[in-house]
């Protein structure tokens, strides 16, 4: 049983907070993804999990087993790291078979291993050779076949793919994700691209400033944020937000966006945001795809507005659109042949089904 | 709570180290035993100094050496009212100082060419450069005396007994090493600086001294630390080629001078070595980082 | 303005075109201009004196007539000199060992104690090479004193006999290599430290989460990746070592009995105090084959240091 606790762990560098108290828990098995902007202390809390750094506070269990205090080689784990850190004079059979011979694992066994991972991998051609002559993508796949040889309980990853060039990182996103269909074991992996958290990731974790924001499947983060900062975070191009002020008329909700502009809160939503009527600080959160252009049949909760387009971006299958309200830059996905021209108005329709509100004071999601 | 949920499940007993305890008792050791090398390294000049503050019926006497019991400045106060020592500093200094300039003037234009300017045969002469330091100043000695000979009964100039004669041979022990290091120093400096400053109109040698240099600085402090170090602690070549009083420098001044026959004035000997060793102490608590760069920058920058 | 400026502009162009050509041919002079104080003074003394050298120790006592190799083969046939040639080889290579060793520990020691401390202990570690070497041996010269030894004053209270240090032969070899060691082990420890931060951390955790211990990691990252530095380090030290000449000099002059000779003061006693220049000049020749092989380690591991990743 290979599961992973958090509790309440706390890391502190002299005065300064890193983590500031996770819980989490991953189960056996599981493919986590802690995914958050630069300093928000996943990377330290991935190092705190392999005990390349001391726990100020909290536990971390591996497998029922409390860990704090216990040196990284007797933990059962492996780590790919973001640079590799392949031994630069052992060539790649030495590299992957070094942690089993310093358990003195026997040599027939130590061969079957590596041959197998080399193999799930596809680097058998690549066993004579030191790692200065392999590509960077070839350097990832020693890194972890490093750690599938020595069948730890936890897989540990530290932003592997971010030394690689765009198109090399997808292809090795599949990879790995073909890897852990094959070997099936428990992997906390940590990157600051949500879309590799999104496309690989059973739960995704999204921190922010050494705070967990959300915990939940790629779906429920995308679908149902619970805070602004994940609303924001996950979801390429970002959600829009428009502050927006909600207003009760004659027995009917509706968001003021500005004085020319308001749209009605879809029916299924009004008892849920009645009681936030006149409150400040309010933010309308609706994703790109959901500011569409106008077509023939309209569903319900949809809602047609004409704007003056600023730039339009057009990307192939589709063209982003990009207008102001109030001052905030908003973007919308349009059918490339809906005409979009810059400095042109357009008329444009809102999905409001999708619509998320938010307090800004708070940043949670109403 | 939690903490005891988990720790209900452990089944097997715990047989790791701890790892903060490994860490702790690491660094005790590591402590432990820098002390014992720094006691190793140090103990040498401290006992120069702990001797150099005795008196002499106090060193002869038989108790603790490692105390000073008495101190007292005679020493000091003997060794620099007397006319001989403050000669051998004299020398010592004027030797070194216009080695150092000489060498740097030698290194730095010699280094420039080397690193920059491509020429024919540039790459041997570097390589050439950096064998020619491995040909020690004790299989040299020899030669250089017959030809300094050979120079007094052909011109009459008199090489020998002279320590301005120094000031033409050091140069061989420092300028290799100095060139090397500044050739390191100027590679690693980008090419386009050389570029942008031709199309800024300069000349090699206003691009020299107006960029390299000053980029350059730590590279010439180290090299220039080292050329007068090596220079002040010269042994072997004043000592085959100077042989009157006034013409020594310290080192041999101190060696010949003050070992008289048998009797060895051990007070004043020590208190010789140790002002003798003053100079390049003060530089290098100064300069230590100086020094450090340009040892290692020698080695690593190949 | 614009029609007085564009002619004007056409022609500093032409000019600082031919003049930047002229320039790039005058190049390679002006370089090799820069580059001649250095040639003419390696050229003059150090090139020339060395070939002068042999030419010297070709040439009979009262360098009157060549002898071509007589001397060489007079040298080699005085027990003396096969001695100084033991002595050399015992003193170069069992010093620079202990050197390499002690700079390696020393090392790691530095490197592993807090970044902020380690400034003040590398400090105070490199003074023994920061004294000239003259100097210091003086005081364990004064250290070893047959009557005064503090050394000896210690030793008494365990109840150890006075030891002759330099008076007796086995004793004096052992003070020479223990002054050698002391005195050239902070460069070795210098080197091996900028050697040691220059591998990188992320290499240890990734041993350390393969399961090796402190030691395993020394020797299976960190002396692979130092092992150019070693290697230089060593062969570097051994040639300063090899052809030393202040230590043995101010130490014990080559005594007792000439049981510490070196290549070096032996060849200073015969050539400059005797008065027999060609023997000198023979004696230290007798450096030079050792001399070349090391420099050719150091050349082909300096080369190999490039095209390491």
């Amino acid at each position: 049983m290979a599961q992973v606790t958090l509790r309440k762990v706390v890391k502190k560098y002299d005065e300064v907070l890193a983590v500031r108290g996770i819980d989490l828990d991953i189960t056996d098995k599981e493919f986590i993804v802690l995914v958050g902007p630069s300093g928000c202390g996943k990377s330290t809390t991935l190092r705190m999990i392999a005990g390349l750094e001391e726990i100020s506070d909290g536990d971390i269990a591996i497998g029922g087993d409390v860990v704090n205090d216990v040196p990284p080689k007797d933990r059962d784990i492996a780590m790919v790291f973001q640079n590799y850190a392949l031994y630069p004079h052992m060539n790649v059979y030495e590299n992957m078979s070094f942690g089993l011979k310093l358990k003195r694992t026997p040599r027939a066994e130590i061969e079957r291993r590596v041959k197998q991972a080399a193999q799930i991998l596809d680097i058998t051609d690549l066993l004579d050779r030191k790692p200065k002559q392999l590509s960077g993508g070839q350097r990832q796949r020693v890194a972890m076949g490093r750690a599938i040889v020595r069948d730890p309980k936890v897989f540990l990853f530290d932003e592997p793919l971010s030394n690689l060039d765009a198109k090399l990182r997808v292809q090795m996103r599949t990879e790995i994700k073909k890897v852990h269909q094959k070997v099936r074991t428990t992997t906390v992996y940590v990157t600051h691209d949500q879309v590799e958290a999104m496309t690989l990731a059973d739960r995704v974790v999204v921190m922010n400033a050494g705070l967990i924001e959300q915990v939940g499947s790629p779906n429920d983060l995308y679908h149902t944020p619970t805070t602004k900062f994940v609303a924001g975070f996950i979801g390429s191009p970002a959600m829009n937000f428009i502050p927006c002020q909600l207003e009760q008329a004659a027995g009917a909700l509706r968001m003021r966006l500005n004085d020319k502009l308001s749209m009605p809160v879809p029916a299924s939503r009004t008892k849920r945001y009645s009681s936030f009527a006149g409150k400040p600080n309010l933010v309308l959160g609706l994703r790109p795809e959901h500011i569409t252009e106008t077509r023939p049949h309209t569903e319900p909760d949809q809602h047609d507005f004409d704007m003056a387009i600023d730039v339009v971006e057009p990307m192939g299958m589709e063209t982003l659109v990009y207008f102001t309200i109030n001052a905030a830059e908003i973007c919308g996905r349009v059918n490339p042949n809906a005409g979009a021209a810059a400095g042109q108005p357009m008329k444009l329709r809102a999905d409001l089904s999708n619509m998320h509100l938010i307090d800004d004071t708070t940043g949670k999601v109403l | 709570m939690a903490n005891a949920a988990i720790a209900a499940g452990t089944a097997r007993p715990v047989k790791y180290r701890s790892m903060s305890r490994d860490r702790r008792w690491a660094m005790r050791w590591s402590y432990f035993f820098l002390v014992l090398f720094v006691i190793f390294f140090l103990t040498p000049p401290l006992y120069m100094l702990i001797t150099s503050l005795k008196s002499s019926g106090e060193i002869s006497a038989a108790i603790n050496p490692w105390w000073v019991y008495d101190p007292t400045l005679s020493n000091y106060k003997e060794l620099l009212g007397q006319n001989q020592y403050l000669v051998f500093f004299r020398n010592s200094a004027l030797v070194s100082v216009c080695v150092v300039i000489i060498t740097m003037l030698i290194s730095v234009t010699a280094a420039f060419a080397l690193a920059r300017m491509k020429f024919w045969g540039s790459a041997t002469l570097a390589m050439g450069v950096f064998l020619t330091y491995l040909i020690p100043d004790t299989l040299l000695f020899i030669p250089l005396f017959k030809m300094f000979a050979f120079v007094r009964d052909t011109t009459g100039i008199e090489l020998l007994n002279h320590w301005w004669t120094l000031i033409i041979i050091y140069p061989t022990l420092t300028v290799p090493f100095c060139t090397w290091i500044m050739i390191g120093y100027f590679a690693s400096i980008p090419k386009e600086l050389d570029e942008a400053a031709l199309i800024d109109g300069a000349t090699w040698m206003q691009a020299l001294t107006k960029i390299f240099i000053p980029v350059a600085i730590p590279g010439i402090i180290a090299a220039t630390i080292f050329a007068f170090t090596v220079s002040w602690a010269q042994f072997l070549y004043p000592l085959a080629f100077t042989t009157s009083t006034d013409q020594l420098v310290l080192p041999v001044g101190i060696v010949t001078t003050l070992i008289k026959g048998d009797v060895f004035n051990w007070g004043q000997i020590m208190t010789g070595a140790l002002l003798g060793a003053a100079p390049p102490l003060i530089i290098y608590a100064f300069l230590m980082d100086y020094y450090i760069a340009g040892l290692t920058a020698g080695a690593t920058k190949g | 303005m614009a029609d007085i400026a564009a002619p004007t502009a056409t022609a500093v162009a032409g000019n600082r075109r031919s003049g930047l050509h002229k320039f790039v041919q005058r190049r390679s002079t002006i370089a090799f201009l820069m580059a001649l104080p250095l040639i003419l003074l390696i050229s003059i003394l150090v090139v020339y004196p060395a070939g002068y050298a042999v030419y010297l120790a070709m040439l009979n006592k009262s360098m009157t007539k060549f002898v071509g190799f007589g001397t060489f083969e007079f040298i080699l046939k005085r027990q003396v000199f096969w001695d100084v040639v033991y002595q050399s080889c015992l003193f170069a290579i069992s010093a620079v060992i202990f050197k390499a060793i002690i700079g390696f520990i020393v090392a790691h020691l530095v490197h592993n104690i807090p970044l902020k401390g380690q400034r003040k202990w590398r400090g105070m570690l490199l003074v023994p090479w920061v004294i000239p070497p003259a100097m210091s041996t003086l005081a364990w010269l004064w250290l070893f004193d047959p009557s005064y030894s503090a050394f000896n004053w210690i030793l008494a209270h365990f109840g150890i006999g006075p030891i002759p240090w330099t008076g007796e032969a086995g004793w004096a070899r052992f003070c020479v290599i223990l002054v050698n060691i002391w005195a050239g082990a902070p460069f070795f420890m210098i080197m091996y430290l900028a050697a040691l931060k220059s591998v990188p951390e992320q290499l240890h955790e990734a041993a350390a989460i393969d399961g090796a211990s402190w030691l395993q990691r020394i020797w299976y990252v960190n002396l692979p990746m130092m092992r150019n530095i070693i290697a230089i380090t060593a062969l570097f030290s051994l040639i300063v070592t090899f052809a030393n000449f202040d230590i043995v000099r101010v130490l014990t002059a080559g005594g007792p009995l000439n049981s510490t000779h070196i290549f070096g003061t032996w060849s200073f006693k015969v050539g400059i105090e005797s008065g027999d220049i060609p023997q000198g000049a023979a004696v230290s020749l007798f450096m030079a084959p050792i001399l070349a092989i090391a420099a050719a380690f150091i050349l082909r591991d300096i080369s190999r240091r490039g095209s390491e990743v």
